[in-house]
């Protein structure tokens, strides 16, 4: 059964400036046991997404489409049903757990918190299962009488992932879960989320900007610009073979390790993602693209498969046409 | 961006862009509708003192010229009763409308004053001084304001003089640490950095570039230290403490109290002053709570 | 340290400023130079300023405040006398006053902007703009005069059985109004500290944490908010401390409550310049020590700071 399916999903904030348009008619599936990535720049949507899933958003955020988890419908179900399929159903890996940890509550009660909401132990058995969490993220059970800051940021991050797990969800989100750590730690813990989600067969969907990490973990990935997916197919082939102009810039603006060509001419792209409230006309990306064609200012793409090229969807006219989407740099690896 | 038609000195556009600053904050302040609230109240009392001697004539205050009987309720005549020499207690009210906001903004003026030389002194200064500055105000803020007040009138006598001064002297320190820290904020700030390597004196920097800075923070907390000043005096008044010459809502209150309108249900004689108080007090506290929001848009509900 | 200044302070504004105080004690009665002489020598005010001021130190030390000129008793008799009483009516209030401007103040900042929170903000605003003698005149007026619920002023009646249980009830009869009006004003200061502080966490991440995790709402807020917003609104009362001083004065004056306050205030008009100055030294004494325990209970309290 599918896990995780999102139809035609808007998410507007309605500010003192006006409406801003945050996610604008995303379409995805995950099936059970499935990895998704997500990539993109800041604003572009994804945490807007990763929060709508579990109803997340604030108050002045209007939300319309389906968001089906486990076939119901995330969007119209009761706040009780919701509450019980909080954290049950899909949980959240947030990032930068300094603050999204209580600073003032040990770290075994936060751990062992969803567990005695949801019912799903008594008091003392949920404080072992806690102490268990720990040791399987890699942590001494000893640590659950700590407060978080006496922790290291890759420890917290270890103990966000514990949590996640606490009540056997089938779905994780991990949003930006290893953006705010150093390499070495941040390979760690991939590993460790990685290894985690196979071994019990559940879903993950990882949002990050790093395409290369996405392409490591994930199965597929979809690229998100200004509140749509751009992009979406099997993550490694994006990563190596991208066919949209936004996400081969996202892809070559990592130097990598080890490439010193990479590192000598920088990828990238100039400007700055556009401000969602003032979109331009045509499509969003035409203002940074280094291959606009004349009929990209007239309307905005819509995802379409490419021909044979598998699973692949792109949401550009030239990559439809069959063009070429990046203007190739000397010496450049591919 | 296409060149300026004509040569703007630095002056006139950092003049433009305070103006711009000033309409954005007055645009703020008044989508509040408890700020907008409060300054017609303020608006309307203003004009009530400064009306006063037109309205009533000052004989209405002299003891000697009170036509009405003693603790009279509310008739034609007297619209709010009499109080107990006979004098009309609207006619008390309004007078004391005067000598109550005088004393209160005067008190304000001199608390402001005092605090920001300190406040912008110490924090820029810094050093020896600066600490030894700072644990004064935080020692002035910490003891009890009336126990401090009473004392030094205690010791200095009665006059409208020594209770500005009195007031002045207990709050002046609130302001002292927000100026100071809002000094040290700016003083790290690049373009001051600049302004020094330009040679910019002590006094250059001070008054040119922390003075603007400090001061929409000081008037925020300005318009707040007034109600308190108000409230101070008021009470200093009914313990007997204000000037006996002159007539401040308090100083109604503590002849009411020393005249027994309580035991003689004089309520026409007791509501008026203290609810006179309490629109003034709550009209200054909406508008400066207003204009705190302007500077701090988290506390308007919204995203800053 | 501080607590010399507050000493250095008192003496200096009682001693210096004030003047001489034979000119004060010998108002009434013509004096000849050598009785002057006699009294100086017997007061010890012959002494260099210098001595003056260390006798003056060691003896409030030592627990010897001097000579009340209007009771001519020792002092610190008469402050172990009515201690109690203030305390009574200052502890009751302030709890009292803590407890429902915290409970207000948590509700009203969670839901920023709605009903609960305008009403009460609303309310708040205006009993702490209401002078404290104001409200409790009025409320002597109607409580008191008109509907004679309650005992005009003071502390007990003197026809009551002089048994424990009568007395208690007696005294409690005669505290209703005193803290009614007592918390009713600082009560909207700990409301709008609260508040604030809640207002704070609002945006945090960690509430958003628990949110996901199925807590209901109020679970959010008294389980996630309430403990982070506590701890600075602790320290922010305890600096408040002076509200509570100023508050005991007024309204034990206005009500006759036997206590420390209306003592100080009887001592103005005397004038009992002794007095005065022993209890300038005990308010600003006891505020300052107040404020130093604040420190200590946030640094036992804030795990933080206890760790790192």
């Amino acid at each position: 059964m599918t896990l995780l399916q999102i139809r035609d999903l808007n998410v507007t904030y309605r500010g003192s400036r006006g409406a801003v348009p945050a996610v604008r008619g995303v379409d995805l599936t995950l099936e059970a046991g499935g990895t998704l990535g997500i990539a993109g720049e800041s604003g572009c949507g994804k945490s807007t997404l990763a929060m709508a899933v579990l109803r997340l958003l604030p108050a002045n955020a209007s939300v319309t489409g389906e968001i089906l988890l486990g076939g119901e419908d995330v969007l119209t179900m009761g706040w009780g049903r919701l509450r019980a399929v909080r954290w049950v159903g899909a949980s959240i890996v947030f990032q930068g757990a300094m603050h999204s940890l209580n600073a003032v509550q040990r770290i075994g009660p936060q751990i062992a918190e969803p567990i005695l909401v949801h019912g799903k132990a008594a008091k003392a058995a949920a404080h072992r299962r806690a102490a268990e969490l720990l040791e399987l993220v890699g942590l001494p059970a000893s640590r659950a009488r700590n407060y978080p800051h006496e922790l290291s940021g890759g420890q917290r991050q270890r103990v966000m992932i514990a949590m996640a797990l606490a009540c056997d969800p089938e779905l994780i989100i991990a949003d930006e879960a290893t953006t705010a750590l150093d390499v070495m730690v941040q390979a760690q813990v991939l590993e460790l989320i990685t290894g985690l989600v196979a071994e019990r067969g559940v879903g993950l969907v990882m949002i990050s900007h790093d395409l290369s990490v996405l392409s490591a973990t994930c199965d597929r990935t979809a690229v998100m610009y200004a509140g749509r997916v751009v992009e979406i197919g099997a993550a490694r082939e994006l990563f190596t073979g991208a066919r949209h102009p936004y996400s081969a810039a996202l892809g070559s603006a990592f130097p990598v390790i080890g490439d010193a060509a990479s590192r000598r001419r920088p990828g990238g792209l100039a400007g700055d993602p556009p401000d969602p409230a003032e979109l331009p006309p045509g499509c969003s990306f035409r203002p940074r693209c280094p291959v606009a064609a004349p009929e990209c200012a007239a309307a905005e793409p819509e995802l379409l498969a490419l021909p044979g090229a598998g699973e692949r969807h792109s949401a550009c006219f030239v990559a439809q046409a069959g063009g070429p989407i990046a203007v190739q740099r000397q010496g450049s690896p591919s | 961006m296409s060149a300026p038609t004509r040569p703007v000195s630095p002056r006139a556009v950092a003049r433009a862009r305070r103006r711009r600053a000033a309409a954005r904050a007055w645009r703020d302040y008044r989508g509040q509708r408890s700020g907008m609230v409060g300054l017609v109240v303020l608006g309307a009392i203003v004009l009530l003192a400064l009306a006063a001697p037109l309205l009533v004539d000052e004989s209405a205050l002299s003891v000697t010229q009170a036509t009405g009987g003693r603790l009279e309720p509310p008739s034609a005549e007297f619209w709010l009763g009499t109080d107990e020499s006979g004098r009309s207690v609207l006619a008390l009210t309004l007078w004391g409308t005067r000598l109550s906001l005088v004393i209160g903004l005067t008190a304000t003026v001199a608390a402001i004053l005092i605090g920001t030389v300190v406040g912008v002194t110490s924090g820029h200064i810094g050093g020896w001084y600066g600490w030894v500055a700072l644990r004064v105000s935080d020692w002035f803020m910490v003891l009890p304001s009336l126990v401090v007040a009473i004392a030094l009138l205690a010791v200095l006598g009665r006059s409208a003089a020594t209770t500005v001064a009195v007031i002045a002297v207990v709050s002046w320190s609130g302001t002292a640490r927000l100026v100071r820290a809002q000094t040290l904020t700016v003083q790290s700030r690049p373009y001051l950095e600049r302004a020094r390597a330009l040679g910019a004196g002590h006094w250059h920097q001070m008054t040119r570039h922390l003075l603007p800075n400090v001061l929409p923070l000081v008037l925020a907390s300005a318009t707040l230290l007034v109600p308190s000043a108000i409230l101070m005096e008021s009470s200093l008044a009914w313990l007997g403490l204000g000037d006996p010459n002159v007539v401040s809502w308090g100083s109604i209150l503590n002849r009411a109290s020393d005249n027994g309108a309580v035991s003689a249900r004089a309520w026409w004689y007791l509501l008026p002053p203290g609810a006179a108080i309490l629109v003034v007090v709550a009209a200054f506290m909406m508008c400066g709570r207003a204009l705190e929001a302007v500077f701090n848009p988290r506390l308007r509900g919204e995203a800053p | 340290m501080s607590l010399l200044l507050v000493l250095f302070s008192s003496f200096f504004i009682f001693r210096l400023i004030a003047g001489d105080p034979i000119d004060q004690l010998t108002r009434e009665r013509p004096v000849t130079p050598e009785q002057r002489a006699a009294m100086r020598a017997e007061l010890g005010l012959d002494q260099p300023m210098w001595n003056q001021f260390l006798d003056y130190i060691t003896g409030t030390l030592t627990g010897d405040l001097g000579t009340s000129l209007q009771f001519r008793q020792p002092i610190a008799e008469l402050v172990a006398e009515r201690l109690p009483a203030t305390l009574l009516l200052s502890g009751t209030g302030v709890v009292l006053a803590v407890l429902l401007g915290f409970w207000v103040g948590t509700r009203a900042g969670w839901k920023q902007g709605g009903r609960f929170d305008r009403s009460q903000v609303a309310t708040g605003l205006l009993l702490y703009s209401a002078p404290t003698f104001w409200l409790g005149m009025i409320a002597i007026l109607v409580f008191a005069r008109y509907l004679g619920l309650f005992p005009v002023n003071g502390m007990r009646s003197p026809s009551t059985p002089d048994e424990f249980l009568p007395q208690a009830l007696d005294i409690g009869h005669h505290l209703v109004l005193p803290v009614l009006t007592y918390t009713a004003v600082v009560y909207a200061g700990y409301l709008m500290v609260m508040r604030s502080s809640i207002l704070d966490e609002l945006g945090a991440d960690y509430l958003t944490t628990a949110r996901a995790k199925g807590l209901r709402d109020a679970e959010v807020r008294r389980r996630h908010a309430v403990p982070n917003a506590l701890l600075p609104t602790i320290t922010m009362v305890f600096l408040a401390i002076g509200n509570i001083v100023n508050g005991a004065i007024i309204t034990e004056t206005v009500f006759s409550w036997p206590g420390l306050g209306s003592l100080f205030v009887s001592s103005i008009f005397y004038p009992d310049r002794p007095m005065l100055q022993a209890l300038f030294v005990l308010f600003s004494g006891s505020t300052i020590l107040a404020v130093l325990c604040a420190e200590i209970l946030y640094w036992f309290i804030d795990p933080r700071i206890r760790k790192s």
